[in-house]
């Protein structure tokens, strides 16, 4: 057992170093660094710039700045950001919180809608019921988020229901505690729609197939003729048998927490990571954008770790495998 | 109807809908680049049929449009005169698929300026914007998707066919870039190369961006048929008569991985169209004024064109029936081969 994760451990370390090599060695392939539009500036002379350009490191060798950044981060500091003049890591949390905030919330809806749905729609498959539902999720999978997001934006302000961006409204210091709860809740009804129809479809076609698949197993004869109630027999007996491939795929949603919404964001102007690594990105702030990919592959890997523990108390297979040398 | 024949009617839908667009110049009244800086954001305008004095019009015509008086974005009709819609009319120059030069439209106004769509912001025909913009969008989802799947082929093959550290080495960067969430590979990968530059520069460098995050997913498929076809009877039948390994790769490999090198290029160009769709819209894509769907919807982010001019939003319907067309498409590709479900299809995107 302990072998099993101890190589899952080594997996996940080897991955996120690779992304942080990968990502160095894209940053050399750039033209020009954050310093160089300053050239242009007349207040800045020269020697100034040079001052900065070597206070920053930007004219050292990759291999010595990555060596230096990778001791940084050992230390649990994630580099410093050259536009705002800060550290990266307090400046990505900030905006992390509000991503999570969304995604979570939207993560949460989604699961709670897919399972009951897909059940539902697995236990009259090929029924009209579950055709219905199977074309109505085959519309919302041909509409891209981009082209639904928009959509509903242009809706929204023309019909003036919803608050059309941002975070909270203009006075939200002054609100009573229940009312900023309220207000931030009003302003996450647009994003997590969107949020929500794009990732519903997929979702709930996988747990559709699961559950069928296990419908068919013999041993729910058996529970049928002794009488088990239907309810309890979905969700007790073949619910626990679909499990595999949705764990999985919830190790996935876990993992995307921090990158399934950037463009939604971006369009709905929620002030989370999306706008902000576009921002660092368009001033070519080097290491948040570094810190923000390494931030979400860490998600993204701890996700596929959670998965796979999740896998291993709840299938038997897996433990067996595991404990075998 | 049966498969096959469900496969070409999906076929001849996409494959018209594509001349449609590799045509643009023609079903385009104007120049995508024209600008009418007296009419802009002109509203679109409606075809008529029935005039005035309540007479019926055979051939379709319009009233033009005229800025209200003391407004610079309301119109109104001039119901005094009605324009008849010309059709087969001379126009603007542009090229058949970039080398055949044309003059002939297939509908335009005349002397007064006809908006199917409406126009932008610069007085440019959306009409036009959105067809050639379809140009370059397709362009760039078509092409990423074959380079993504030529490097996907390769490295597949040959992780696959030679095995040992190089297959090790080869999959374990695959699996770099699966592991990295795909919209941050593009932002970074975009983040690290030059911001501004020509259109034509910027379009083959989201080509490649597009097409460098793409490839891990294929090549480990294509490296699990090669891994199998190697160890068949008839394969190593063919090795024991004396076969060397270009033949066996030609004639008895690489045949045995184009199902799914065709399903994943069905499934692969809709997702890549959206990613020159969203690298564009956020400006780190091809720039003004080469239209693409993209860089259309950018004006949306002006809150005063989401309110008060609806047909900006139109480039992004414009792709739907592409998507519905690509997606019936994997969905019968993998059917018919029998590799796999549907659902398991859309797990993939």
């Amino acid at each position: 057992m302990t072998r099993f994760f101890l190589r899952r451990l080594a997996h996940a370390t080897f991955l996120l170093l690779g992304v942080s090599v990968l990502a160095f060695l894209f940053s050399t392939l750039a033209p020009g660094n954050y310093f160089d539009d300053m050239r242009l500036n007349p207040q800045i002379s020269a020697e100034q710039l040079s001052a900065l350009r070597a206070e920053y490191g930007v004219d050292q060798p990759i291999a010595l700045r990555y060596a230096r950044w990778a001791g940084a981060v050992s230390r649990g500091d994630l580099g410093f950001s050259f536009a705002y003049n800060a550290p990266v890591g307090p400046l990505l949390w900030t905006r992390a919180r509000n991503t999570l905030l969304l995604t979570g919330t939207a993560t949460t809806l989604v699961w709670m809608l897919a399972l009951p749905l897909g059940v539902w729609s697995a236990e009259r498959l090929g029924r009209p019921a579950d055709v219905a539902l199977s074309w109505a999720t085959a519309v919302l999978l041909i509409v891209p988020d981009l082209t639904l997001a928009l959509g509903l934006l242009v809706l929204v302000v023309r019909s003036g229901w919803l608050p059309t961006g941002g975070l909270v409204s203009v006075g939200f210091d002054g609100f009573s505690a229940l009312h900023r709860v309220r207000d931030v809740a009003w302003h996450m009804v647009l994003p997590v729609t969107v949020l929500v129809a794009s990732a519903l479809p997929v979702l709930l076609r996988h747990v559709r197939a699961a559950v069928a698949e296990a419908l068919q197993a013999p041993f729910l004869r058996a529970a049928e003729g002794l009488g088990i109630s239907r309810r309890r027999l979905l969700y007790r007996y073949v619910l626990p048998a679909a499990a595999h491939p949705l764990i999985a795929l919830f190790g996935f949603s876990l993992g995307t927490l921090l990158s399934s919404s950037l463009l939604v964001e971006v369009v709905m102007s929620w002030p989370g990571l999306g706008p902000f690594l576009l921002e660092a990105i368009l001033a070519r702030d080097l290491y948040l954008v570094i810190g923000g990919v390494l931030l979400s592959t860490l998600f993204l890997v701890t996700g596929s770790f959670m998965a796979d523990l999740l896998l291993y108390w709840a299938d038997p297979r897996i433990r067996a495998k595991a404990s075998r040398p | 109807m049966s498969a096959p024949s469900r496969l070409l009617v999906c076929i001849a839908v996409l494959g018209a809908l594509h001349l449609g667009v590799a045509c643009a110049g023609f079903f385009a009244p104007y120049d995508p680049a024209a600008q009418d800086r007296a009419r802009p954001y002109a509203p679109p305008m409606r075809p008529h049929f029935v005039d005035a004095q309540g007479g019926f019009h055979l051939l379709p015509f319009f009233y033009a449009q005229e800025l209200r008086a003391g407004s610079f974005d309301q119109y109104e009709e001039n119901r005094v005169r009605a324009i008849p819609v010309r059709f087969f009319v001379t126009g603007a120059s542009y090229h058949v698929l970039g080398v055949l030069p044309l003059r002939m439209h297939l509908f335009g106004g005349g002397d007064a300026p006809l908006y199917l769509l409406g126009s932008d912001g610069y007085g440019r025909d959306l009409l036009s914007r959105i067809l050639v913009g379809g140009q370059v969008s397709l362009l760039a989802g078509l092409i990423g998707a074959g380079l993504t799947l030529s490097i996907g082929l390769c490295i597949g093959t040959v992780a696959g066919f030679l095995g040992g550290w190089k297959d090790e080495v080869l999959m374990r960067i695959a699996e770099l870039f699966l592991a990295l969430p795909w919209i941050y590979l593009l932002f970074a990968m975009r983040a690290f190369l030059p911001l501004t530059v020509p259109p034509l520069k910027a379009f083959l460098l989201v080509v490649m961006v597009i097409a460098a995050v793409g490839w891990a997913r294929p090549a480990r498929m294509v490296r699990a048929i090669v891994l199998s076809a190697r160890e068949r009877d008839f394969v190593r039948a063919a090795r024991g008569f004396g076969a060397s390994d270009g033949y066996l790769l030609r004639r008895h490999i690489l045949p045995e991985t184009a199902s799914v090198v065709l399903t994943q290029a069905a499934i692969l160009v809709p997702q890549f169209v959206l990613a020159e769709m969203t690298l564009s819209f956020l400006g780190l894509g091809v720039p003004e004024p080469v239209p693409s769907w993209g860089n259309m919807l950018a004006s949306l982010q002006h809150y005063n064109v989401l309110v008060s001019y609806w047909w900006m939003y139109l480039p992004a319907v414009a792709m739907v029936p592409f998507f519905l067309g690509y997606l019936v498409l994997a969905s019968l590709l993998q059917g018919g081969y029998g590799t796999s479900k549907m659902d398991e299809a859309l797990g993939e995107i």
